[in-house]
């Protein structure tokens, strides 16, 4: 194993801070070993260090952001850390426009649910424990984000998927807690097969090398085969339905909310949900190559994504538990920013990534608030909110409307852009499932705004408004989400400028579709819509009296059993193909493993043994014994018989002398 | 001419008679069943020898075979028969066993040799001019084969010391 | 005179001697007979060095005689040892070293 240091820079030339954007990662790691070793004897119990190593991190994320908004030089350097023979696996950095993005949106999420978390962890019996948590899980994700290579790329992923395990988990004390966890890791990791076989295959297709750059390149130049490209595309996206939580892989996401809410926000709305899509940013030279993008209609990552928009939306109606509201709000996103992708849009479905980050996050973190201040998860317990928590609620209400796409905020922007990208790439099928899926959207946040705001309050403690530390993230996530969809406004357009997809192959480029008047006012004439039906069942109450208690006669009534029990696939998972593996196929594996293989075992063994007595008795005894005795026996028989010869009489030896002597004459005579 | 075919013929003539006498009294030598008559007869065979050698001119070799053979070795091999006991008369207990098979094996060491010898050296010719003069062989001895000379006087002093060694009673 | 002849008589002497090696039984019986077979070889020697006109053979065979008179005297003695040691001096008694 030869160490050795190639820092292979590709088109750097100007970059200045953005060489050093391994760092960002490196902080939040340092903290993490701090944390473990000093946490506990830390005055603030660990979340010091990890809010000054997140914080920093901040601060260079937004450096680097800034260095490549000026120089918009990518840094791709890589440094070998282990070879055999041409076989060479690398660490790097890969800076451009998107990772520049990400660092600042992760490290900004993160660095607010750090201040958050003092307040909402406060007196948790395992308070360092979970900002050790935390920082990892930030620097996992910042090396993910900063990963050159796919492998690189996978182990930033795999460390996510642990700590999202740690974090769900984190009051494992109750039952339903560490199986919800255990539900994550097994379902992501089932994903995660699909990853690992793609990159295998991707390293192979490539000639020998993980570089995403380099596949990129090469999948755009066509130089590897579209039968490949697919294989390859269809196998990652296997990884991404399973981390961003696509159907039929989405089902960890909603159990999920029972850990803590920050880390809700953090991992399950912010951040290591989106690594698929980023995944698929990143990589996406093989996407748009492999299931072809670019001919339009339907594809495999469509349809998928599609299909999540919609039941996801729907499952968010039957809800009681805000954080599930918000978990199924996520998932039909996620499905979303695949679909853009999946329609060639792809900066509309980075922008997307990028505005929902922010209110998702503020939403999260405001549901926390709500929790903590009603001691309970579920709406029903909540109600009239808006008088005792008037901070929660204006950014609640700020992300709500940001979430449904109200014009101006940042919501309206980035979905406009993908229905945009849809109805112009040629997916009509998108289009549609996209707006309906924003009328649902729409509907069921009013309900759970309506719910838990408005009305009269039904539980039975005494809300209050949260600390100040909860708070304040609270309005510091509020202000992008209000703002920040401006960046891409037309006319403006920074946000395309800055983040794109440049593989630097000559004849690429993805279409940037003009503003579209129409499609956005109907956009926002839907999601209005929503709101408005949300509000007539919920605030003022006033259904028409045909549809009244409509939801529970008939068909609406099977709709909702079918909608409540989350369309039966958990009862697919675990009793059909758990329950399968554990019975049927556990038994015939036991029976087979006790009848045939040990049986061939221990036939072997008494054939061996068999052999063995043969071969001692038989062989060795009679037959070998035999030889090397017969071969004494014979030696003292000739022995024996030559003896005879010796009479000890010397007449007759000189008799046999002379005799000879007269012999080889006799034969001297005759033979010369 | 005439005198050297008489020359010639007298020593043909002469050798073919010692030889078939020490003939005889060789064969007499290994059959005879009275040990004395065997040694008696070893005595006309010595003799016969010390003749043949006067024919080959070897004045000095034949007057040596007399004495020392004739003079110490027979003597010495009566005295032996008288020491050890020797049954004085004709017994049968002097052949063993293995007499065919010890005629047998003579024979065809005769054979063998007398065809080799036949063969390589028939037609030669016996060309003596003058007896080996002693002086001649004096010096032979005492130039050119000294050592062997100083050697065999070595083994005669070993072989005295050595019988009175073995033979002395004590 | 031809050589062979004295060649043939050597011949016969030696083989004669031989016989009487393997068939006698006594001891000095066959002392005499090896006596025989030393004389048959002087007789060769000598007759080639009367032919080659060379005294080396005859100086041999005066070596041959000196040996030949020490050997008897040995073997004389060595039976001498025998027959104190068994009264007759039979060789076909002698088998110490029968295997």
């Amino acid at each position: 194993m030869l160490l050795a240091t190639e820092a292979v820079t590709h088109a750097a030339g100007q970059a200045g801070i953005s060489e050093q954007a391994w760092l960002i990662p490196l902080l939040p790691a340092l903290s993490y070993v701090i944390i473990l070793l000093f946490g506990k004897k830390m005055p603030k119990g660990g979340s010091e260090s990890g809010i000054i190593a997140v914080g920093l991190s901040f601060g260079l994320a937004v450096l680097v952001a800034f260095d490549w908004v000026k120089n918009h030089a990518v840094v791709d350097q890589h440094w070998v850390w282990w070879h055999n023979g041409d076989f060479k696996i690398t660490i790097g950095q890969h800076v451009d426009g998107l990772a520049a993005m990400m660092f600042v949106v992760v490290t900004f999420v993160s660095l607010m649910v750090h201040i958050y978390s003092t307040g909402y962890m406060h007196g948790d019996v395992r308070f360092t424990h979970f900002f050790a948590s935390l920082s990892l899980f930030t620097a996992a994700m910042l090396f993910m984000v900063l990963a050159d290579n796919l492998l690189q790329l996978m182990i930033g992923w795999e460390l996510v998927g642990l700590c999202s395990f740690k974090l769900i988990g984190h009051w494992f004390e109750e039952k339903n807690n560490s199986s919800a966890a255990l539900k994550a890791f097994f379902t992501t990791r089932t994903g995660d097969v699909g990853l690992m076989l793609g990159i295998i295959v991707a390293f192979f297709a490539a000639h020998g090398t993980f570089n995403i750059a380099t596949i990129n390149k090469m999948a755009l130049e066509h130089e590897i085969g579209h039968g490949l490209l697919l294989a390859i595309a269809t196998l990652l996206f296997l990884g991404v339905m399973g981390k961003s939580a696509q159907f039929p892989l989405h089902i960890w996401l909603p159990d999920a909310m029972a850990g803590p809410t920050p880390v809700s926000a953090l991992i399950h709305a912010a951040t290591m949900v989106v690594a698929g899509v980023y995944l698929v940013a990143r990589v996406y030279g093989v996407f748009w190559e492999g299931f072809s993008i670019e001919a339009g209609g339907l594809n495999w990552m469509a349809l998928i994504a599609g299909i999540t928009m919609i039941i996801a939306a729907a499952l968010a109606f039957v809800q009681d538990d805000i954080k599930r509201v918000l978990a199924y709000s996520t998932v039909s996103q996620l499905g979303y920013m695949v679909a853009a992708l999946s329609v060639g849009a792809w900066t509309a479905g980075v922008f997307h990534l990028f505005t929902h980050a922010f209110f998702k996050a503020l939403l999260f973190l405001g549901s926390g608030s709500v929790i903590h201040a009603v001691h309970s998860n579920n709406m029903s317990e909540m109600g009239g909110l808006k008088k005792y928590m008037p901070t929660t609620f204006t950014t609640f209400i700020i992300g709500t409307l940001a979430l449904a796409g109200i014009f101006p905020l940042a919501g309206f922007w980035s979905k406009d852009e993908i229905l945009l990208g849809a109805s112009e790439g040629g997916y009509p099928f998108i289009l549609t499932l996209g707006l309906i899926g924003a009328f649902m959207t729409a509907c069921y946040m009013g309900r759970c705004v309506f719910l838990t705001f408005f009305g009269e309050y039904r539980g039975h403690g005494h809300p209050h408004e949260s600390p100040r530390s909860m708070t304040v993230p609270l309005i510091l996530l509020a202000i992008p989400s209000l703002l920040i969809g401006l960046i891409n406004a037309p006319g403006i357009l920074k946000f395309t400028h800055w983040v794109a997809f440049e593989p630097g192959v000559e004849h690429f480029h993805l279409e940037h579709h003009d503003f579209n008047p129409t499609l956005a006012g109907i956009s926002l004439a839907v999601a209005i819509g929503g709101l408005v039906v949300s509000a007539m069942v919920y605030y003022w109450q006033n259904v028409p009296a045909g549809l009244r208690g409509a939801t529970d006669r008939g068909a609406l009534r099977s709709v909702k059993t079918l909608l409540i029990e989350k369309y039966y696939l958990d009862r697919l998972f675990v009793d059909g193909l758990v329950g399968f593996i554990k019975g049927p196929l556990a038994r015939a594996t036991y029976w087979t493993n006790q009848k045939i293989i040990d049986g061939i075992v221990n036939a072997v063994g008494i054939g061996t043994k068999i052999v063995g007595r043969f071969t001692y008795d038989i062989l060795d005894q009679k037959g070998v014994d035999g030889i090397v005795n017969g071969i004494g026996v014979s030696a003292s028989e000739t022995g024996g018989v030559l003896r005879l010869v010796q009479s000890g009489r010397v007449q007759q030896y000189a008799l046999m002398l002379f005799a000879a002597v007269g012999l080889l004459g006799l034969a001297l005579i005759f033979f010369t | 001419m005439p005198v050297i075919l008489a020359e010639y013929a007298a020593q043909n003539v002469s050798f073919w008679i010692i030889a078939a006498i020490m003939a005889a009294a060789a064969i007499g030598v290994v059959t005879m069943k009275n040990i004395v008559h065997a040694a008696l007869a070893l005595v006309v065979v010595l003799a016969g020898v010390a003749a043949q050698y006067i024919l080959l001119q070897a004045e000095f070799l034949g007057i040596v075979q007399v004495l020392i053979y004739i003079g110490a070795v027979i003597v010495l091999f009566l005295f032996g028969i008288m020491l050890t006991r020797a049954p004085m008369r004709k017994s049968a207990e002097y052949d063993n066993d293995q007499r065919p098979l010890a005629g047998a094996v003579a024979l065809l060491i005769f054979g063998v040799l007398a065809y080799l010898l036949a063969d390589e050296f028939s037609g030669d010719k016996l060309n003596i001019t003058q007896p080996m003069a002693t002086s001649a062989i004096a010096d032979s001895i005492f130039r050119s084969y000294v050592v062997a000379f100083e050697a065999v006087s070595m083994l005669l002093l070993a072989a005295l010391i050595g019988a009175i060694v073995l033979a002395r009673r004590d | 005179m031809p050589l062979t002849q004295f060649m043939l008589l050597s011949a016969f002497l030696f083989c004669t001697g031989v016989y009487g090696v393997l068939a006698r039984r006594n001891g000095v019986l066959v002392l005499m007979s090896i006596e025989l077979m030393l004389n048959a070889v002087n007789i060769n020697l000598v007759a080639f060095s009367a032919q080659l006109n060379d005294a080396a053979g005859q100086v041999f065979a005066l070596f041959v005689i000196a040996i030949a008179a020490a050997e008897v005297g040995v073997g004389l003695a060595i039976v001498l040892l025998i027959y104190r040691n068994r009264v007759a001096v039979n060789l076909d008694e002698i088998d110490l070293m029968k295997g």
